[in-house]
């Protein structure tokens, strides 16, 4: 992708190099983390990161809200574990079969939803969010309360143990980085172009004659498909699926990250989603509770930094907002 | 998602409609709205034809955009019908009529602001051209739109700065790059809101020209409050006056009935 637009000359659609350097730097760091820092937690950080960065493919590239995305995020959870447990599949396909689960819930919910706008858009989410919950809590799959438990990691294609915590900490990378990438392309491509628009200006568009319905619909399905995935990774880390991962609290929570870290951005949810995970596990251990040490950094994250950890970093580097360049 | 329709246009090629000077296009009868109890516009007939601006002018408040949004389907009409090309479109989606041909722009400038010039007229381009859909493309396989999209700014004078931010632009550049972009679509009716409101006398002389330009293979409805600019450049000129049409008819025959002359009081020596 650096060098596809040299026919043009434009700065701002060349890949700057710093910005390669940047990232292979960071690869790099990822491949060496689990020898420092404990992998489980390193997981669960790349696994909310993505969820995180799904969000915000929604949040931050079309301005709508969704206040119901631990209903993809959950769901898939369930998909992926009943699948690996009950039918035995491979993880890679349980993963799969996660993702497809929370596109299609996304599909029903975004249908309805994407008719409305602001706060009503998020109230819609919300709710059938919360008719999701009540499904699952009644659903005989799931095992209620108990959630499902004692899921198999499985042998990846059928020949690399995941048991091996080395292993799955390259897989959950692996997802981690094709996650990210997927959501890279979808904002730089030709649709993500058309999606731009409608945020920007959605009469425009509509009189330029694009059925801005089908975009957005469109788009809120790939991020509920990129949120099964952070979801069915998760639900594989830890082994189990609960209802903890479709209440309400957990779409809140992912608001939190995207908002902490800075929307629009690729890098501000993944800073974000490392605070909060960083913070939780911290607090975990400590005598504070977590509920109320998080609403106060949330409030002087918002208070200090409005454009969030990131955006304050561009922001103070550009001297421009968030939202008028890509921001990747 | 394909979101092109098979539409009725389909059925009649639009090129097997009124293509001389003089046929009809776009035309609706009996055109009402109200909002709540108050009729906003009542009664509107309207011809526009190939191959000529029609002017519609009128006192703030008299109805123009609200007939601007009826033609181009962002309102519903509570009464009458709206026939585009031989097709009855009064029941279609903004969206569907657009694609037919049937393109506005807004009284408010209507750009993508955090998009540059360029970006904007591909926008326009990247439907028509089967680029609007692909998810998993980079955008640089846009580049190929370039070509057209550079002679649509050129055209429109904004090639020295094709690479800024829309939002960067002076307000009569921005209403510029919004002509470039309808007319990106190469459509049949160009409906342009106030084009020229709030621009100096320069880029006025300008944008005349291009409509002028314009006209002569498409047609053009047009908002216009510069009584100057209607008479130099409009064919046929509409008076709306508290919703309703108060007289239409060439620029001479409008110019000279003494109703318009008195709704107009002030307005003319603007
Ligand atoms: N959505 C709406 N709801 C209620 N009333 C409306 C609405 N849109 C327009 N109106 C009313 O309809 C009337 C006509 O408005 P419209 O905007 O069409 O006028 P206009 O001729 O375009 O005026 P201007 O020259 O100021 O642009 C006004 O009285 C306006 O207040
Ligand atoms: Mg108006």
């Amino acid at each position: 992708m650096a060098d596809t637009n040299l026919a043009l000359p434009v700065e701002r659609s060349t890949v700057a190099p710093y910005k390669i350097l940047f990232l292979v730097m960071a690869i790099v760091l990822l491949v060496a983390a689990p020898w420092f820092f404990y992998p489980i937690f390193l997981m669960k950080v790349l696994c909310f990161a993505l969820f995180a960065a799904a969000f915000n493919l929604l949040l931050g590239y079309t301005g709508l809200l969704s206040f119901g995305h631990a209903a993809f995020f959950g769901g898939a959870a369930y998909f992926t574990s009943h699948a690996v447990t009950v039918w035995s599949w491979r993880p890679e396909l349980g993963l799969l079969f996660g993702v497809a689960g929370a596109a299609a819930l996304g599909l029903v919910i975004g249908f309805l939803a994407i008719r409305r706008k602001g706060i009503y858009f998020g109230m819609i989410t919300l709710a059938l969010a919360q008719m999701f919950y009540f499904f699952c809590l009644q659903a005989p799959f799931t095992h209620g309360e108990d959630g499902i438990q004692g899921v198999p990691r499985g042998n990846l294609f059928g020949v690399i143990p995941l048991g091996d915590t080395l292993n799955m900490y390259f897989f959950v990378l692996a997802v981690f980085l094709i996650g990210l990438f997927a959501i890279y392309r979808i904002v730089h491509s030709p649709f993500g172009m058309i999606v731009k628009a409608i945020r920007e200006n959605e009469n425009r568009a509509i009189s330029l004659g694009y059925s801005v319905g089908a975009y957005k619909l469109a788009i809120f399905v790939m991020s509920a498909a990129l949120t099964g995935l952070a979801g069915g990774a998760k639900a594989l880390v830890f082994q189990f699926a609960t209802l903890n991962d479709v209440t309400w609290q957990m779409s809140g929570e992912v608001i939190l990250m995207a908002l902490l870290g800075g929307i629009g951005t690729l890098i501000g949810p993944l800073v974000g989603a490392t605070l909060v995970v960083t913070l939780q596990t911290y607090l975990a251990t400590s005598v504070f509770p977590v509920t109320i040490v998080m609403g106060l950094t949330f409030m002087v994250c918002v208070l200090t930094f409005r454009r969030g950890v990131v955006g304050e970093f561009y922001h103070s580097r550009t001297g421009r907002g968030l939202t008028q360049k890509d921001g990747d | 998602m394909k979101i092109d329709v098979g539409s009725p246009a389909d059925v009649h090629a639009p090129d097997a409609v009124p293509d001389a000077a003089g046929g009809t296009v776009l035309s609706c009868r009996g055109l009402r709205r109200d909002f709540g109890g108050f009729i906003a516009v009542n009664n509107i007939d309207l011809d526009v034809r190939y191959g000529e601006v029609h002017a519609l002018i009128g006192p703030n408040g008299a109805g123009k955009t609200t007939v601007f949004n009826l033609l181009t389907k962002f309102l519903q009409p509570t009464k009458g019908t709206i026939d585009f090309l031989g097709h009855d479109i009064t029941r279609m989606s903004p969206s569907e009529v657009a694609r037919m041909g049937l393109v506005r722009s807004f009284q408010i400038s209507a750009t993508f602001p955090h998009l540059t010039v360029l970006e904007n007229v591909r926008v326009a381009l990247q439907r028509p051209n089967g680029l609007a859909t692909q998810f998993w493309r980079s955008v640089s396989s846009l580049d190929r739109l370039n070509g057209r999209a550079n002679e649509l700014i050129d055209a429109v004078g904004l090639s020295d700065i094709r690479h800024n931010l829309a939002a960067d632009l002076s307000y009569g550049r921005k209403r510029v790059l919004e002509i470039a972009t309808t007319l990106a679509l190469d459509p049949k009716v160009l409906l342009l809101d106030e084009p020229m409101a709030g621009m100096g006398q320069e880029d006025i002389g300008k944008v005349s020209e291009i409509i002028r330009s314009v006209s002569k293979r498409h047609a053009v409805l047009m908002v216009e409050h510069n009584l100057k600019v209607v008479a130099d450049l409009c064919d046929r000129i509409t008076v709306l006056q508290r919703g309703e049409i108060l007289a239409a008819g060439n620029y001479e025959t409008i110019a000279s009935d003494a109703r318009v002359r008195s709704a107009y009081m002030g307005i003319d020596n603007e």
